[in-house]
């Protein structure tokens, strides 16, 4: 068994197949994909714990020989020998005072939530960027970094969550579509082609008329006609390939319908999927936007980057709002671009090893007699 | 006329630039085609030929390919580096060429007419009524019936045989002193390609042309070219009368091609052997559906009231060319495909059983299908592919099973390291040795073959055959050998089926069937296939 021990590779702490480690290769080989993920991981990470970055409490107060988690737990003001039974204002000059007094806090680098309103502006909002506010306070009297970091947390996460169900939900109706043709095909297309043609933004209209949309909500909706970007190219792959000889063959080796569509049909459709699963990521984040730009998004406060753009349209002596929208979702959207460029090279068994021809027939006879020595050649 | 150089290559080389350096394609080779003659390159795939032919008409990808070296003279004239102007008018006027794939080569939006007459107003600048004269002259010239009627078909209503004739017609529109024949029967039937190979010898005889033909095929180089020249890895090791390169081969690499001709019988089947499998009356009828309601109007009947069986360690043979139903068979008895009739196996009548009851089945009967490229799933590596088997069938451990996928491998002469590699990174003849090593893996006791070596060359078709009786040997298998080359079936079956539009022509033992056959359609199939000779009595039309 010494054959299975060479051949173990290592990624980080799993144990993979050299099959998986290839595809690593090969994504890493995509320069801008690879730098693309790193970068957008960063900003990713960072921001789920905008919390700690951006908040109008302390990160930590220590006092009274005391460690308070403020950024996570509610403490009222008494705590801090305040007066009152209500949580403690941080940014209350009498607080920060009462604290220094027997301990010390450290503020997050921006002292402000998404929802802080900024007291003491030299000029009423929205005012230009400056030492206090990075990218400037908007019509409010926000703060926009502190906004934009929120703001970007909320899409990017909104649009994870649509794009996998969307994806798990197109990927299956277009399997079985592809997969059994005939009347199920038939139907289910024609369905496809009644349930496109429903206006979305008009029923997102009218629903919002009668419930309050937040993030769920919208999630749901906008998921109900989503899915069906993924199902035509995952349909075309699954007729084209189920008969192909070597679903046959796994037919004949009595494999299950389920077996042949898992195993050896979705690889194929996995390319079509993977390759438009970050345009279906950054439609869906695009779709927030503009869903939230026209203001029948999500309710009003929510850190959005259609928000934003929304007060840069209506701020127009103020470019610094619509320009940080922009840069921020062009930014973005690019990033989830290449990475997607990068993860479809890498499942791409053709690409970048498959350069050189398929090697030479070997004439000499000898392949039969040395069965262990042949093989050798395939580099 | 004879003895008129035509064309003389003089230490040609073809480099073509990869991402890895450049490729060397062609390493010097020369030759010469004289008027009346004919010139046959012979060579295995990959071995130069067709890049050789490509760049005497200047056709290959330029700037990636290039001639480092090298004179290609046609009557006077230096081809390499000439201008387009000269290049145009030769092409397809003083040299032109025929495809091997008669189907791509034509345009399938443009009528016989057409095509044909675009050559004639091209070059000769005919009005369209002189051209389309000269084109029922022509289809006439290459046999085609009822030309008057031919000529606003389209490609994709004539046969494959139909088609390289109006190939021919095309390339002899403007009797060209030279025709570059590349491959030109290699994806038609037997009995088309000695019609073809006829025709092109009796219009050389007419119009006096030089023929430079090239082949992967021996046997139609034995029988039809003057001189032959063997390439090997983008060298010629031999060249000379054809007498004298078969009669007396210099080379050792020739005298390895004229031994790979396939020789060999399959292991005897002792005389007590049991019956494994049969069939009686089946049938596989695909229906034929009409009408809004899609309504079966009628069958296309693949294939007919066939009744065989086979024995333990027993090779049955089916012959036919394409379009006889023996694929259908292969996939009907394998209950792949729907069929009818009965199919006893081992004594149990497995037609009405339904997936369940079958899947045990399965694992005992296996099937190796012609494409070793579309056989393997590309995203599965080889190890997954030959594994894949013992898993649906919930054989063995983890472990158990990659042992059996190492002894799979290395018992169909592959390296079992390999097997973390995809099918892509292997050679045709690799592919189907994994083929067969996802069938073997599960021990089964029926295969069924399905043109197992109709894409290999021949010296890889004898290593597969040659592996193939081994598994019989060793395993006691029993082979449903399907194929349209006789001689691989010769060297494979021990009992065969002759097949033509689904319906048994003729049946036996193979030795009886191939060398003394009965039925007509048999005896002119025999003849096309081993002897080259054209049908004349009308039993076969192409």
């Amino acid at each position: 068994m010494s054959l299975l021990a060479t051949r173990k590779e290592k990624f980080l702490w799993w144990g993979i197949t050299p099959v998986t480690a290839r595809r690593i290769t090969n994504f890493k080989a995509n320069r801008r994909g690879y730098w693309s993920l790193w970068i957008f991981a960063t900003l990713f990470v960072l921001s789920l714990f905008a919390e700690l970055i951006a908040n109008d409490r302390p990160i930590i107060v220590w006092y009274d020989g005391g460690l308070y988690l403020s950024s996570i737990n509610r403490y009222a003001e008494k705590t801090f020998g305040g007066e009152f039974e209500t949580e403690a204002d941080y940014t209350d000059p009498f607080v920060q005072k009462k604290i220094r007094e027997r301990g010390w806090m450290v503020w997050p680098l921006i002292p402000y939530r998404y929802d802080t309103q900024v007291i003491g502006l030299p000029k009423p909002s929205p005012t230009a960027p400056s030492d206090g506010n990075w990218l400037g306070t908007d019509d409010q009297a926000r703060d926009i970094t502190a906004r934009i970091i929120y703001g970007f947390r909320l899409s990017v996460l909104f649009g994870l969550i649509l794009t996998s169900l969307s994806t798990v939900i197109g990927v299956f109706m277009g399997a079985v579509q592809g997969y059994f043709g005939g009347w199920t095909d038939l139907s289910l297309q024609r369905f496809i082609e009644i349930w496109e043609s429903v206006p979305i933004l008009y029923l997102l209209i009218i629903l919002s008329a009668i419930i309050e949309p937040n993030f769920w909500w919208l999630l749901i909706i906008l998921l109900l006609f989503s899915w069906m970007s993924l199902v035509g190219v995952v349909r075309a792959e699954f007729l084209r390939a189920r008969n192909f000889d070597y679903v046959r063959a796994a037919r004949a080796l009595g494999a299950s319908n389920a077996t042949i569509m898992f195993k050896h049909l979705l690889p194929n459709a996995m390319v079509a999927t993977l390759t438009f699963m970050p345009f279906v990521l950054s439609s869906s984040i695009v779709a927030l936007t503009s869903l939230d730009f026209l203001g029948y998004g999500l309710p009003p406060g929510s850190p959005s980057l259609g928000e934003l753009l929304k007060q840069g349209r209506s701020n127009i002596e103020a470019p610094w709002l619509g320009i940080t929208a922009f840069v921020v979702l062009a930014i973005l959207l690019s990033l989830l671009v290449f990475i997607g460029e990068a993860v479809r090279d890498a499942f791409d068994p053709r690409k970048s090893i498959a350069a050189a021809a398929p090697p030479p027939e070997e004439n000499s006879d000898s392949a039969l007699t040395k069965p262990a020595l042949r093989g050798a050649s395939v580099q | 006329m004879i003895g008129d150089r035509l064309l003389s290559v003089d230490n040609l080389q073809v480099d073509f630039s990869t991402p890895n350096g450049p490729l060397h394609a062609v390493k010097g080779i020369s030759f010469y085609v004289d008027r009346g003659e004919t010139l046959a390159i012979v060579g295995e795939s990959g071995s130069g030929k067709s890049v050789s032919a490509l760049s005497i008409l200047q056709l290959l990808p330029y700037p990636q390919a290039s001639h480092p070296s090298g004179r290609i003279v046609y009557q006077d004239h230096e081809l390499i580096g000439a201008p387009q102007p000269i290049l145009r008018k030769i092409r397809g006027n003083r040299i032109s060429m025929i495809f091997q794939e008669p189907l791509t080569a034509l345009n399938p939006l443009h009528t016989v007419e057409k095509q044909i007459n675009e050559v004639l107003r091209l070059h000769k600048g005919m009005l369209k009524s002189a051209a389309r004269r000269r084109t029922l002259d022509l289809l006439d010239k290459v046999g085609i019936r009822d030309a008057e009627r031919r000529l606003s078909s389209f490609p994709h209503e004539l046969s494959g045989g139909q088609r390289q004739r109006i190939m021919i017609a095309m390339a002899l529109a403007n009797e060209p002193d030279l025709l570059i024949a590349d491959e030109p029967t290699t994806a038609v039937d037997v009995t088309i390609q000695a019609q073809i190979l006829k025709l092109l010898k009796d219009l050389q005889a007419e119009m006096g042309m030089g023929i430079l033909f090239i082949t992967h095929d021996l046997g139609v180089v034995e029988h039809f070219a003057d001189r032959v020249a063997v390439m090997r890895l983008g060298e010629i090791v031999e060249q000379g009368t054809v007498q004298s390169v078969f009669g007396n081969p210099q080379h050792e690499y020739t005298r390895r091609l004229l031994a790979s001709e396939l020789k060999g019988a399959p292991p005897a089947v002792p005389n007590d052997a049991k019956e494994i499998l049969s069939a009686k009356d089946f049938k596989v009828w695909y229906p034929i559906k009409s009408g809004v309601f899609r309504r079966t109007v009628g069958h296309v009947k693949a294939v007919d009231n066939v009744t065989f069986k086979i024995r333990y360690g027993e090779a049955v043979g089916i012959v036919g060319e394409s379009g006889s139903g023996k694929t259908s068979m292969g996939l009907g008895l394998l209950r792949l495909i729907s069929s009818r009739g009965s199919i006893i196996y081992q004594g149990q009548n497995i037609q009405g059983l339904g997936w369940k009851a079958l899947r045990p089945l399965r694992r005992e009967m296996q099937i190796v299908f012609q494409d070793p490229f579309g056989s393997l799933s590309p995203r599965l590596s080889v190890g997954e592919i030959v594994e894949e088997g013992l898993k649906i069938h919930g054989i063995g451990s983890p472990d158990e099973r990659e042992k059996a996928v190492i002894e799979a491998l290395a018992e169909t002469g592959l390296d079992p390291e390999t097997r973390h590699r995809y099918p892509h990174e292997f050679s045709g003849g690799q592919r189907q040795r994994i083929s067969i090593a996802r069938a073997m893996v599960l021990k089964p006791n029926v295969v069924v073959l399905d043109e197992p070596t109709s894409a290999l060359d021949r010296s890889v078709q004898s290593q597969i055959i040659d592996l193939l009786h081994r598994l019989q040997h060793d395993h006691n298998l029993a082979y449903l050998f399907i194929s349209h080359d006789l001689k691989v079936v010769r060297a494979m079956s021990h009992h065969v089926i002759v097949m033509r539009d689904g319906k048994v022509v003729e049946q036996g033992p193979a030795i009886e069937v191939l060398d003394n056959p009965q039925a007509p359609y048999t005896q002119v199939l025999m003849d096309a296939a081993f002897d080259f000779k054209a049908d004349e009595t009308g039993v076969v039309t192409g």
